[in-house]
Protein backbone atom coordinates (compact mmCIF):
# COMPACT_ATOMS: atom_id res chain seq x y z
CA UNK A 1 0.00 0.00 0.00
CA UNK A 2 1.05 3.61 -0.54
CA UNK A 3 2.15 5.53 2.52
CA UNK A 4 1.14 9.18 2.08
CA UNK A 5 2.12 12.32 3.98
CA UNK A 6 -1.44 12.44 5.29
CA UNK A 7 -1.14 8.94 6.73
CA UNK A 8 2.15 9.82 8.43
CA UNK A 9 0.58 12.99 9.90
CA UNK A 10 -2.45 11.02 11.09
CA UNK A 11 -0.37 8.29 12.72
CA UNK A 12 2.04 10.72 14.38
CA UNK A 13 -0.95 12.57 15.79
CA UNK A 14 -2.34 9.29 17.19
CA UNK A 15 1.07 8.60 18.73
CA UNK A 16 1.38 12.15 20.14
CA UNK A 17 4.56 12.81 18.21
CA UNK A 18 5.33 15.94 16.23
CA UNK A 19 8.03 15.29 13.66
CA UNK A 20 10.28 17.77 11.91
CA UNK A 21 10.12 17.75 8.10
CA UNK A 22 13.41 15.87 7.85
CA UNK A 23 12.37 13.33 10.42
CA UNK A 24 9.01 12.90 8.73
CA UNK A 25 10.60 12.25 5.33
CA UNK A 26 12.98 9.68 6.78
CA UNK A 27 10.32 7.87 8.79
CA UNK A 28 7.93 7.90 5.83
CA UNK A 29 10.55 6.31 3.62
CA UNK A 30 11.43 3.63 6.19
CA UNK A 31 7.84 2.86 7.16
CA UNK A 32 6.90 2.57 3.47
CA UNK A 33 9.57 -0.05 2.91
CA UNK A 34 8.61 -1.96 6.04
CA UNK A 35 4.88 -1.95 5.27
CA UNK A 36 5.58 -3.04 1.68
CA UNK A 37 7.53 -5.93 3.09
CA UNK A 38 4.80 -6.77 5.60
CA UNK A 39 2.36 -7.16 2.74
CA UNK A 40 3.99 -10.56 2.08
CA UNK A 41 1.61 -11.78 4.81
CA UNK A 42 -1.17 -11.51 2.21
CA UNK A 43 0.28 -14.68 0.64
CA UNK A 44 -0.85 -16.65 3.70
CA UNK A 45 -4.36 -18.06 3.64
CA UNK A 46 -5.80 -17.27 7.06
CA UNK A 47 -9.48 -17.55 6.19
CA UNK A 48 -10.19 -20.17 8.85
CA UNK A 49 -7.57 -19.15 11.42
CA UNK A 50 -8.48 -17.69 14.80
CA UNK A 51 -6.21 -14.74 15.72
CA UNK A 52 -3.95 -15.85 18.59
CA UNK A 53 -3.32 -13.22 21.23
CA UNK A 54 -1.93 -15.38 24.03
CA UNK A 55 0.23 -18.30 23.09
CA UNK A 56 0.12 -20.35 26.30
CA UNK A 57 -2.84 -21.97 28.00
CA UNK A 58 -3.52 -19.26 30.58
CA UNK A 59 -7.05 -18.00 31.07
CA UNK A 60 -8.80 -16.10 33.84
CA UNK A 61 -6.10 -15.87 36.47
CA UNK A 62 -7.93 -15.09 39.69
CA UNK A 63 -6.65 -13.98 43.05
CA UNK A 64 -8.28 -13.25 46.37
CA UNK A 65 -9.47 -9.68 46.76
CA UNK A 66 -7.24 -8.85 49.68
CA UNK A 67 -6.27 -5.44 50.93
CA UNK A 68 -2.48 -4.99 50.81
CA UNK A 69 -0.41 -1.86 51.33
CA UNK A 70 0.25 0.12 48.16
CA UNK A 71 3.37 2.10 47.36
CA UNK A 72 4.12 5.13 49.43
CA UNK A 73 2.66 8.20 47.74
CA UNK A 74 5.68 10.38 48.32
CA UNK A 75 7.99 7.70 46.89
CA UNK A 76 5.90 7.58 43.71
CA UNK A 77 5.68 11.35 43.43
CA UNK A 78 9.43 11.69 43.94
CA UNK A 79 9.83 10.67 40.27
CA UNK A 80 7.37 13.25 38.96
CA UNK A 81 8.84 16.21 37.07
CA UNK A 82 6.37 18.39 38.99
CA UNK A 83 4.07 17.68 41.92
CA UNK A 84 2.09 19.66 44.46
CA UNK A 85 0.08 18.78 47.57
CA UNK A 86 0.34 15.03 46.99
CA UNK A 87 -0.66 15.18 43.33
CA UNK A 88 0.98 15.25 39.89
CA UNK A 89 1.08 18.80 38.59
CA UNK A 90 0.38 19.46 34.90
CA UNK A 91 -0.16 22.61 32.82
CA UNK A 92 -3.59 24.19 33.05
CA UNK A 93 -6.08 22.13 31.03
CA UNK A 94 -9.38 23.97 31.50
CA UNK A 95 -10.14 27.68 31.59
CA UNK B 1 43.53 -20.02 36.70
CA UNK B 2 42.69 -16.35 37.16
CA UNK B 3 39.47 -15.44 38.93
CA UNK B 4 37.84 -13.89 35.86
CA UNK B 5 38.32 -17.13 33.91
CA UNK B 6 36.04 -18.95 36.35
CA UNK B 7 32.37 -19.61 35.71
CA UNK B 8 29.66 -18.36 38.08
CA UNK B 9 29.21 -21.90 39.46
CA UNK B 10 32.96 -22.21 40.09
CA UNK B 11 32.97 -18.83 41.83
CA UNK B 12 29.94 -19.87 43.90
CA UNK B 13 31.78 -23.00 45.03
CA UNK B 14 34.84 -20.96 46.02
CA UNK B 15 32.67 -18.62 48.08
CA UNK B 16 31.00 -21.57 49.76
CA UNK B 17 34.43 -23.06 50.56
CA UNK B 18 35.47 -19.68 52.06
CA UNK B 19 38.34 -19.44 49.57
CA UNK B 20 37.14 -16.02 48.50
CA UNK B 21 34.96 -13.43 50.21
CA UNK B 22 31.93 -11.78 48.62
CA UNK B 23 33.30 -8.28 49.23
CA UNK B 24 36.67 -9.24 47.79
CA UNK B 25 35.01 -10.73 44.70
CA UNK B 26 32.69 -7.75 44.25
CA UNK B 27 35.59 -5.29 44.50
CA UNK B 28 37.55 -7.46 42.06
CA UNK B 29 34.82 -7.22 39.42
CA UNK B 30 34.27 -3.49 40.02
CA UNK B 31 37.98 -3.07 39.26
CA UNK B 32 37.59 -5.16 36.13
CA UNK B 33 34.74 -2.91 34.99
CA UNK B 34 37.05 0.09 35.52
CA UNK B 35 39.78 -1.54 33.45
CA UNK B 36 37.81 -3.10 30.60
CA UNK B 37 34.78 -0.88 30.24
CA UNK B 38 36.71 2.19 29.12
CA UNK B 39 37.10 0.29 25.83
CA UNK B 40 33.89 -1.77 25.71
CA UNK B 41 31.30 0.59 27.27
CA UNK B 42 29.01 -2.26 28.28
CA UNK B 43 27.80 -0.36 31.34
CA UNK B 44 25.60 2.69 31.57
CA UNK B 45 26.37 2.94 35.26
CA UNK B 46 28.56 0.84 37.54
CA UNK B 47 27.11 1.02 41.05
CA UNK B 48 30.13 0.72 43.34
CA UNK B 49 28.73 1.98 46.62
CA UNK B 50 25.54 -0.04 46.28
CA UNK B 51 27.43 -3.19 45.30
CA UNK B 52 29.92 -3.03 48.19
CA UNK B 53 27.14 -2.43 50.71
CA UNK B 54 25.10 -5.37 49.36
CA UNK B 55 28.21 -7.56 49.29
CA UNK B 56 28.86 -6.96 52.99
CA UNK B 57 25.29 -7.99 53.82
CA UNK B 58 25.51 -11.13 51.68
CA UNK B 59 28.79 -12.15 53.31
CA UNK B 60 27.15 -11.85 56.73
CA UNK B 61 24.32 -14.13 55.63
CA UNK B 62 26.78 -16.65 54.20
CA UNK B 63 28.75 -16.58 57.47
CA UNK B 64 25.52 -17.28 59.34
CA UNK B 65 24.75 -20.17 57.00
CA UNK B 66 21.42 -18.73 55.84
CA UNK B 67 22.20 -18.83 52.11
CA UNK B 68 22.41 -22.15 50.28
CA UNK B 69 22.20 -21.13 46.59
CA UNK B 70 25.05 -22.56 44.47
CA UNK B 71 25.56 -19.02 43.20
CA UNK B 72 25.32 -17.19 46.54
CA UNK B 73 27.67 -14.22 46.57
CA UNK B 74 28.31 -14.16 42.83
CA UNK B 75 27.81 -10.60 41.50
CA UNK B 76 26.13 -9.75 38.18
CA UNK B 77 25.23 -7.03 35.72
CA UNK B 78 21.65 -6.23 34.77
CA UNK B 79 20.07 -4.63 31.71
CA UNK B 80 18.81 -1.12 32.22
CA UNK B 81 15.18 -1.94 31.38
CA UNK B 82 14.80 -3.91 34.62
CA UNK B 83 13.65 -2.00 37.70
CA UNK B 84 16.12 -1.81 40.56
CA UNK B 85 15.17 -0.10 43.80
CA UNK B 86 17.69 2.64 44.55
CA UNK B 87 19.40 2.41 41.17
CA UNK B 88 18.51 4.66 38.24
CA UNK B 89 16.73 2.77 35.44
CA UNK B 90 16.41 4.47 32.05
CA UNK B 91 15.94 1.90 29.23
CA UNK B 92 18.82 3.85 27.65
CA UNK B 93 16.28 6.55 26.79
CA UNK B 94 16.24 10.28 27.42
CA UNK B 95 12.56 10.03 28.30
CA UNK B 96 13.30 7.96 31.41
CA UNK B 97 16.39 9.90 32.47
CA UNK B 98 16.65 10.12 36.22
CA UNK B 99 13.95 7.48 36.87
CA UNK B 100 14.40 5.88 40.30
CA UNK B 101 12.17 2.79 40.46
CA UNK B 102 10.17 2.62 43.70
CA UNK B 103 10.48 -1.19 43.67
CA UNK B 104 12.68 -4.07 42.57
CA UNK B 105 11.64 -6.34 39.70
CA UNK B 106 10.63 -9.78 41.00
CA UNK B 107 13.73 -11.20 39.30
CA UNK B 108 15.92 -8.74 41.21
CA UNK B 109 14.20 -9.62 44.50
CA UNK B 110 14.80 -13.31 43.85
CA UNK B 111 18.48 -12.83 43.04
CA UNK B 112 18.86 -10.58 46.07
CA UNK B 113 17.34 -13.27 48.31
CA UNK B 114 19.84 -15.74 46.85
CA UNK B 115 22.79 -13.49 47.59
CA UNK B 116 23.57 -12.05 44.16
CA UNK B 117 24.87 -8.50 44.06
CA UNK B 118 24.21 -6.04 41.22
CA UNK B 119 27.43 -4.46 39.91
CA UNK B 120 25.68 -2.02 37.57
CA UNK B 121 23.19 -1.43 34.79
CA UNK B 122 24.13 -2.51 31.29
CA UNK B 123 23.62 -0.68 28.01
CA UNK B 124 20.93 -1.59 25.50
CA UNK B 125 19.10 -0.34 22.46
CA UNK B 126 16.62 2.34 23.54
CA UNK B 127 13.59 0.52 24.99
CA UNK B 128 15.16 -2.72 23.67
CA UNK B 129 14.32 -1.66 20.10
CA UNK B 130 17.28 -2.57 17.97
CA UNK B 131 19.70 -5.34 17.10
CA UNK B 132 23.01 -3.58 17.72
CA UNK B 133 22.87 -1.47 20.94
CA UNK B 134 23.49 1.53 18.68
CA UNK B 135 20.09 3.15 19.37
CA UNK B 136 21.01 3.74 23.04
CA UNK B 137 20.64 7.39 24.05
CA UNK B 138 23.87 7.05 26.04
CA UNK B 139 26.14 5.90 23.23
CA UNK B 140 27.22 2.60 21.72
CA UNK B 141 28.73 -0.53 23.24
CA UNK B 142 31.58 -2.30 21.44
CA UNK B 143 32.13 -5.97 20.75
CA UNK B 144 34.94 -7.23 23.03
CA UNK B 145 36.20 -9.50 20.23
CA UNK B 146 36.70 -6.56 17.86
CA UNK B 147 36.00 -3.03 19.02
CA UNK B 148 35.04 -1.92 15.51
CA UNK B 149 32.03 -4.27 15.56
CA UNK B 150 28.71 -4.09 17.40
CA UNK B 151 27.96 -6.46 20.30
CA UNK B 152 24.47 -7.12 18.93
CA UNK B 153 21.32 -6.12 20.71
CA UNK B 154 19.28 -5.21 22.33
CA UNK B 155 21.00 -6.77 25.39
CA UNK B 156 24.39 -5.84 23.90
CA UNK B 157 25.70 -4.42 27.18
CA UNK B 158 24.88 -7.61 29.10
CA UNK B 159 26.50 -9.86 26.47
CA UNK B 160 29.60 -7.67 26.06
CA UNK B 161 30.06 -7.43 29.85
CA UNK B 162 30.07 -11.23 30.15
CA UNK B 163 32.34 -11.66 27.11
CA UNK B 164 34.87 -9.17 28.52
CA UNK B 165 34.54 -10.93 31.89
CA UNK B 166 33.53 -7.64 33.50
CA UNK B 167 30.87 -9.66 35.32
CA UNK B 168 30.50 -13.38 36.06
CA UNK B 169 27.00 -13.30 34.52
CA UNK B 170 24.33 -10.85 33.44
CA UNK B 171 20.59 -10.61 32.95
CA UNK B 172 19.08 -9.54 29.66
CA UNK B 173 15.64 -9.40 28.11
CA UNK B 174 14.53 -10.99 24.85
CA UNK B 175 11.52 -9.79 22.84
CA UNK B 176 12.66 -11.00 19.41
CA UNK B 177 16.18 -12.31 19.99
CA UNK B 178 17.62 -9.63 22.26
CA UNK B 179 19.42 -12.12 24.53
CA UNK B 180 20.30 -14.79 21.98
CA UNK B 181 21.66 -12.63 19.15
CA UNK B 182 24.10 -10.54 21.26
CA UNK B 183 25.17 -13.74 23.06
CA UNK B 184 25.96 -15.16 19.62
CA UNK B 185 27.86 -12.06 18.48
CA UNK B 186 29.85 -11.90 21.74
CA UNK B 187 30.69 -15.61 22.07
CA UNK B 188 28.76 -16.25 25.29
CA UNK B 189 25.75 -18.34 26.26
CA UNK B 190 22.33 -16.66 26.50
CA UNK B 191 18.92 -18.15 27.18
CA UNK B 192 15.40 -16.92 26.56
CA UNK B 193 13.16 -19.08 28.74
CA UNK B 194 9.62 -20.15 27.87
CA UNK B 195 7.22 -17.20 28.05
CA UNK B 196 5.82 -17.12 31.58
CA UNK B 197 8.78 -18.88 33.22
CA UNK B 198 10.24 -15.70 34.70
CA UNK B 199 7.93 -13.03 36.12
CA UNK B 200 7.92 -9.87 34.03
CA UNK B 201 7.03 -7.70 37.03
CA UNK B 202 9.52 -4.83 36.95
CA UNK B 203 10.64 -5.44 33.38
CA UNK B 204 9.80 -2.21 31.57
CA UNK B 205 7.42 -3.34 28.84
CA UNK B 206 8.21 -3.33 25.12
CA UNK B 207 6.08 -6.13 23.60
CA UNK B 208 4.31 -7.68 26.57
CA UNK B 209 3.23 -10.89 24.82
CA UNK B 210 6.82 -11.51 23.72
CA UNK B 211 9.08 -10.10 26.47
CA UNK B 212 10.98 -12.49 28.70
CA UNK B 213 14.09 -12.04 30.83
CA UNK B 214 16.88 -14.57 31.00
CA UNK B 215 20.54 -15.24 31.82
CA UNK B 216 23.72 -14.48 29.90
CA UNK B 217 26.72 -16.46 31.18
CA UNK B 218 29.82 -18.32 30.04
CA UNK B 219 28.10 -21.74 29.99
CA UNK B 220 24.72 -23.43 29.66
CA UNK B 221 25.15 -24.99 33.09
CA UNK B 222 25.48 -21.52 34.62
CA UNK B 223 22.34 -20.46 32.74
CA UNK B 224 20.52 -23.47 34.22
CA UNK B 225 21.59 -22.55 37.75
CA UNK B 226 20.54 -18.92 37.22
CA UNK B 227 17.18 -19.90 35.71
CA UNK B 228 16.52 -22.09 38.74
CA UNK B 229 16.88 -18.95 40.87
CA UNK B 230 14.78 -16.55 38.81
CA UNK B 231 11.85 -18.66 37.58
CA UNK B 232 8.51 -19.12 39.30
CA UNK B 233 4.90 -18.06 39.40
CA UNK B 234 4.42 -14.52 40.65
CA UNK B 235 1.10 -13.00 41.74
CA UNK B 236 2.37 -9.69 40.34
CA UNK B 237 2.53 -11.13 36.79
CA UNK B 238 -0.65 -12.99 35.86
CA UNK B 239 1.04 -14.47 32.76
CA UNK B 240 3.77 -16.09 34.86
CA UNK B 241 3.37 -19.84 35.21
CA UNK B 242 6.53 -21.10 36.84
CA UNK B 243 7.64 -24.63 36.15
CA UNK B 244 7.95 -27.93 37.99
CA UNK B 245 11.37 -29.37 38.77
CA UNK B 246 14.70 -27.68 38.28
CA UNK B 247 16.97 -27.08 35.31
CA UNK B 248 19.96 -28.60 37.08
CA UNK B 249 18.28 -32.03 37.61
CA UNK B 250 18.81 -33.18 34.02
CA UNK B 251 21.61 -30.85 32.92
CA UNK B 252 24.22 -33.63 32.75
CA UNK B 253 22.07 -36.22 30.96
CA UNK B 254 24.09 -35.82 27.76
CA UNK B 255 23.36 -35.95 24.04
CA UNK B 256 22.42 -39.63 23.85
CA UNK B 257 18.81 -40.15 22.89
CA UNK B 258 18.07 -36.51 22.09
CA UNK B 259 15.95 -36.11 18.96
CA UNK B 260 17.20 -33.05 17.10
CA UNK B 261 15.52 -31.52 14.06
CA UNK B 262 17.36 -29.29 11.57
CA UNK B 263 14.97 -27.01 9.65
CA UNK B 264 16.21 -27.01 6.04
CA UNK B 265 14.63 -23.59 5.48
CA UNK B 266 17.05 -22.11 8.07
CA UNK B 267 20.03 -22.99 5.89
CA UNK B 268 19.02 -21.47 2.54
CA UNK B 269 19.89 -18.18 0.86
CA UNK B 270 20.92 -15.36 3.13
CA UNK B 271 22.87 -17.50 5.59
CA UNK B 272 26.62 -16.83 5.65
CA UNK B 273 28.67 -19.85 4.55
CA UNK B 274 30.98 -19.93 7.58
CA UNK B 275 28.02 -19.66 9.96
CA UNK B 276 26.26 -22.48 8.13
CA UNK B 277 29.31 -24.77 8.29
CA UNK B 278 29.88 -24.24 12.01
CA UNK B 279 26.23 -24.67 12.95
CA UNK B 280 25.95 -27.90 10.94
CA UNK B 281 29.21 -29.11 12.49
CA UNK B 282 27.64 -28.61 15.92
CA UNK B 283 24.70 -30.80 14.88
CA UNK B 284 27.07 -33.45 13.58
CA UNK B 285 29.05 -33.50 16.80
CA UNK B 286 25.89 -34.13 18.81
CA UNK B 287 24.91 -36.86 16.32
CA UNK B 288 28.34 -38.47 16.77
CA UNK B 289 27.63 -38.63 20.49
CA UNK B 290 24.30 -40.35 20.38
CA UNK B 291 21.74 -37.72 19.36
CA UNK B 292 19.34 -38.59 16.54
CA UNK B 293 19.65 -35.73 14.08
CA UNK B 294 17.52 -35.29 10.96
CA UNK B 295 16.52 -32.53 8.61
CA UNK B 296 12.90 -31.50 8.32
CA UNK B 297 10.72 -28.86 6.71
CA UNK B 298 9.62 -26.13 9.14
CA UNK B 299 6.73 -24.20 7.62
CA UNK B 300 6.03 -20.45 7.85
CA UNK B 301 9.66 -19.36 8.42
CA UNK B 302 9.54 -16.44 5.96
CA UNK B 303 6.44 -14.94 7.63
CA UNK B 304 7.85 -14.69 11.14
CA UNK B 305 9.65 -11.34 10.73
CA UNK B 306 6.71 -9.34 9.33
CA UNK B 307 4.27 -10.87 11.85
CA UNK B 308 6.73 -10.15 14.66
CA UNK B 309 7.33 -6.51 13.74
CA UNK B 310 3.60 -5.83 13.47
CA UNK B 311 2.82 -7.41 16.84
CA UNK B 312 5.86 -6.02 18.68
CA UNK B 313 5.32 -2.49 17.31
CA UNK B 314 1.60 -2.58 18.09
CA UNK B 315 2.28 -3.57 21.69
CA UNK B 316 5.07 -1.00 21.92
CA UNK B 317 2.81 1.82 20.72
CA UNK B 318 0.38 0.91 23.48
CA UNK B 319 2.98 0.31 26.21
CA UNK B 320 4.95 3.47 25.46
CA UNK B 321 1.87 5.70 25.64
CA UNK B 322 2.62 5.93 29.38
CA UNK B 323 5.56 8.28 28.74
CA UNK B 324 3.78 11.60 28.93
CA UNK B 325 6.07 13.85 30.97
CA UNK B 326 3.75 13.70 33.98
CA UNK B 327 4.61 10.69 36.14
CA UNK B 328 8.37 10.19 35.76
CA UNK B 329 11.38 10.90 33.63
CA UNK B 330 11.86 13.72 31.14
CA UNK B 331 9.41 16.62 30.70
CA UNK B 332 9.69 19.21 27.95
CA UNK B 333 10.26 22.64 29.41
CA UNK B 334 8.54 24.88 26.90
CA UNK B 335 5.12 23.27 26.56
CA UNK B 336 1.90 25.26 26.51
CA UNK B 337 -1.03 23.21 27.73
CA UNK B 338 -1.39 19.48 28.31
CA UNK B 339 -1.57 18.21 24.73
CA UNK B 340 1.49 20.25 23.86
CA UNK B 341 3.25 18.81 26.91
CA UNK B 342 2.62 15.25 25.64
CA UNK B 343 3.70 16.13 22.11
CA UNK B 344 6.88 17.97 23.02
CA UNK B 345 7.93 15.57 25.79
CA UNK B 346 7.54 12.53 23.56
CA UNK B 347 9.06 14.17 20.50
CA UNK B 348 12.11 15.37 22.43
CA UNK B 349 12.34 12.29 24.68
CA UNK B 350 12.21 9.36 22.24
CA UNK B 351 14.92 8.48 19.73
CA UNK B 352 14.10 7.92 16.06
CA UNK B 353 13.97 4.09 16.09
CA UNK B 354 11.50 4.19 18.99
CA UNK B 355 9.37 6.83 17.24
CA UNK B 356 9.32 4.74 14.10
CA UNK B 357 8.13 1.62 15.92
CA UNK B 358 5.50 3.52 17.89
CA UNK B 359 4.16 4.92 14.62
CA UNK B 360 4.28 1.56 12.89
CA UNK B 361 2.32 0.10 15.80
CA UNK B 362 -0.19 2.95 15.88
CA UNK B 363 -0.68 2.39 12.14
CA UNK B 364 -1.23 -1.37 12.52
CA UNK B 365 -3.78 -0.77 15.27
CA UNK B 366 -5.60 2.15 13.65
CA UNK B 367 -9.13 1.72 12.36
CA UNK B 368 -9.05 0.81 8.69
CA UNK B 369 -5.76 -1.07 8.98
CA UNK B 370 -6.34 -3.19 12.11
CA UNK B 371 -7.70 -6.23 10.27
CA UNK B 372 -5.22 -6.12 7.40
CA UNK B 373 -2.16 -5.85 9.65
CA UNK B 374 -2.59 -6.51 13.38
CA UNK B 375 -5.28 -9.16 13.12
CA UNK B 376 -3.54 -10.76 10.16
CA UNK B 377 -0.30 -10.95 12.16
CA UNK B 378 -2.14 -12.67 15.04
CA UNK B 379 -3.51 -15.24 12.60
CA UNK B 380 -0.07 -15.85 11.15
CA UNK B 381 1.24 -16.21 14.69
CA UNK B 382 -1.29 -19.03 15.25
CA UNK B 383 0.04 -20.78 12.15
CA UNK B 384 3.66 -20.33 13.27
CA UNK B 385 2.76 -21.87 16.63
CA UNK B 386 1.10 -24.76 14.81
CA UNK B 387 4.19 -25.43 12.69
CA UNK B 388 6.33 -25.59 15.85
CA UNK B 389 3.77 -27.90 17.52
CA UNK B 390 4.11 -30.29 14.58
CA UNK B 391 7.90 -30.16 14.82
CA UNK B 392 7.96 -30.83 18.56
CA UNK B 393 5.74 -33.87 18.08
CA UNK B 394 8.85 -35.38 16.46
CA UNK B 395 11.84 -33.60 18.03
CA UNK B 396 13.11 -32.58 21.48
CA UNK B 397 15.23 -29.76 20.11
CA UNK B 398 15.33 -27.71 16.93
CA UNK B 399 18.89 -26.69 16.05
CA UNK B 400 19.85 -23.84 13.74
CA UNK B 401 21.70 -20.55 13.43
CA UNK B 402 21.05 -17.55 15.70
CA UNK B 403 21.76 -14.87 13.11
CA UNK B 404 22.55 -14.95 9.36
CA UNK B 405 26.09 -13.60 9.90
CA UNK B 406 28.57 -12.63 12.62
CA UNK B 407 28.59 -9.19 14.27
CA UNK B 408 28.41 -6.34 11.72
CA UNK B 409 30.66 -3.31 11.81
CA UNK B 410 29.53 -0.35 13.89
CA UNK B 411 27.37 1.96 11.76
CA UNK B 412 26.51 -0.56 9.04
CA UNK B 413 23.16 -1.90 10.31
CA UNK B 414 21.29 1.35 10.85
CA UNK B 415 21.86 2.35 7.22
CA UNK B 416 19.35 -0.28 6.10
CA UNK B 417 16.72 -0.81 8.82
CA UNK B 418 14.70 -3.35 6.83
CA UNK B 419 17.80 -5.50 6.36
CA UNK B 420 18.42 -5.24 10.11
CA UNK B 421 14.87 -6.44 10.83
CA UNK B 422 15.29 -9.34 8.39
CA UNK B 423 18.40 -10.48 10.26
CA UNK B 424 16.08 -11.46 13.13
CA UNK B 425 14.63 -14.28 11.02
CA UNK B 426 15.91 -17.14 13.21
CA UNK B 427 15.02 -15.63 16.57
CA UNK B 428 11.63 -13.86 16.39
CA UNK B 429 9.49 -16.95 15.74
CA UNK B 430 10.64 -18.35 19.10
CA UNK B 431 9.10 -15.32 20.86
CA UNK B 432 5.92 -15.46 18.80
CA UNK B 433 5.43 -19.10 19.84
CA UNK B 434 6.56 -18.48 23.45
CA UNK B 435 9.31 -21.12 23.24
CA UNK B 436 12.61 -21.48 25.10
CA UNK B 437 15.74 -20.83 23.03
CA UNK B 438 19.44 -20.75 23.84
CA UNK B 439 22.40 -19.35 21.93
CA UNK B 440 25.86 -20.76 22.52
CA UNK B 441 29.26 -20.39 20.87
CA UNK B 442 30.09 -22.95 18.14
CA UNK B 443 33.12 -21.44 16.43
CA UNK B 444 34.71 -18.34 14.96
CA UNK B 445 34.67 -16.85 11.47
CA UNK B 446 37.76 -15.95 9.44
CA UNK B 447 37.97 -12.57 11.19
CA UNK B 448 37.95 -14.11 14.65
CA UNK B 449 34.35 -13.13 15.43
CA UNK B 450 32.23 -15.64 17.36
CA UNK B 451 29.50 -17.74 15.73
CA UNK B 452 26.51 -18.96 17.72
CA UNK B 453 24.25 -21.99 17.40
CA UNK B 454 20.65 -21.83 18.57
CA UNK B 455 18.73 -24.64 20.23
CA UNK B 456 14.97 -24.29 20.59
CA UNK B 457 12.64 -26.44 22.68
CA UNK B 458 8.94 -26.89 23.15
CA UNK B 459 7.19 -24.63 25.67
CA UNK B 460 8.18 -25.52 29.25
CA UNK B 461 10.89 -27.90 28.03
CA UNK B 462 13.63 -25.44 28.96
CA UNK B 463 15.49 -28.19 30.82
CA UNK B 464 16.00 -30.28 27.69
CA UNK B 465 17.31 -27.25 25.77
CA UNK B 466 19.82 -26.59 28.55
CA UNK B 467 20.76 -30.28 28.65
CA UNK B 468 21.44 -30.29 24.89
CA UNK B 469 23.48 -27.09 25.16
CA UNK B 470 25.48 -28.45 28.09
CA UNK B 471 26.10 -31.72 26.24
CA UNK B 472 27.60 -29.71 23.37
CA UNK B 473 29.76 -27.63 25.72
CA UNK B 474 31.10 -30.79 27.39
CA UNK B 475 32.43 -31.76 23.95
CA UNK B 476 33.80 -28.38 22.85
CA UNK B 477 35.77 -25.45 24.22
CA UNK B 478 34.45 -22.52 22.15
CA UNK B 479 32.69 -21.23 25.28
CA UNK B 480 36.03 -21.15 27.11
CA UNK B 481 37.59 -18.68 24.65
CA UNK B 482 38.01 -15.22 26.12
CA UNK B 483 38.75 -12.09 24.07
CA UNK B 484 42.15 -10.49 24.47
CA UNK B 485 40.66 -7.31 25.88
CA UNK B 486 39.67 -9.21 29.03
CA UNK B 487 43.40 -9.37 29.85
CA UNK B 488 43.30 -5.64 30.55
CA UNK B 489 41.69 -6.26 33.87
CA UNK B 490 43.97 -9.14 34.86
CA UNK B 491 45.79 -8.73 38.16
Amino acid sequence: MKVTDELIDYVSSLARLSLSDDEKAKIKDEISKIIDYMDILNQVDTADVEPMSHVLPVTNVFRKDEVVPSYDRDAILANAPDSDEGAFRVPKTVE
Amino acid sequence: MQTYQMTPLELGAKIKAKEIGVEELTAYYLNRIDAVDSDVSAFLRAEKEYAMKEAAEVQTKIDHGTLDSPLAGVPYGIKDNICTLGLETTCASKILSGFQPPYDATLVTKLKENGNVILGKTNMDEFAMGSTTETSYDGITKNPWDLSHVPGGSSGGSAAAVAGREVPFAIGSDTGGSIRQPASYCGVTGMKPTYGTVSRFGLIAYGSSLDQMGPVAPTAKDCAAILDLIMGKDPKDSTSMGMDGTMMDTIDDGAKGLKIGIPTSYFGDGLDGEVKDHVLAAAKLLADHGAEVEEFDLAMVEYAVPAYYIIASAEASSNLSRYDGVKYGYRSEDAEGLRDLYLKTRTEGFGSEVKKRIMLGAFALSSGYYDAYYNKALQVKALIKKSFDEAFAKYDVILGPVAPATAPKIGDSLKDPLKMYLSDIYTVSVNLAGLPGISLPCGFDGNGLPIGVQMIGNAFHDAIVLRAANAYQQLTDFHKQIPEIAMKGAE
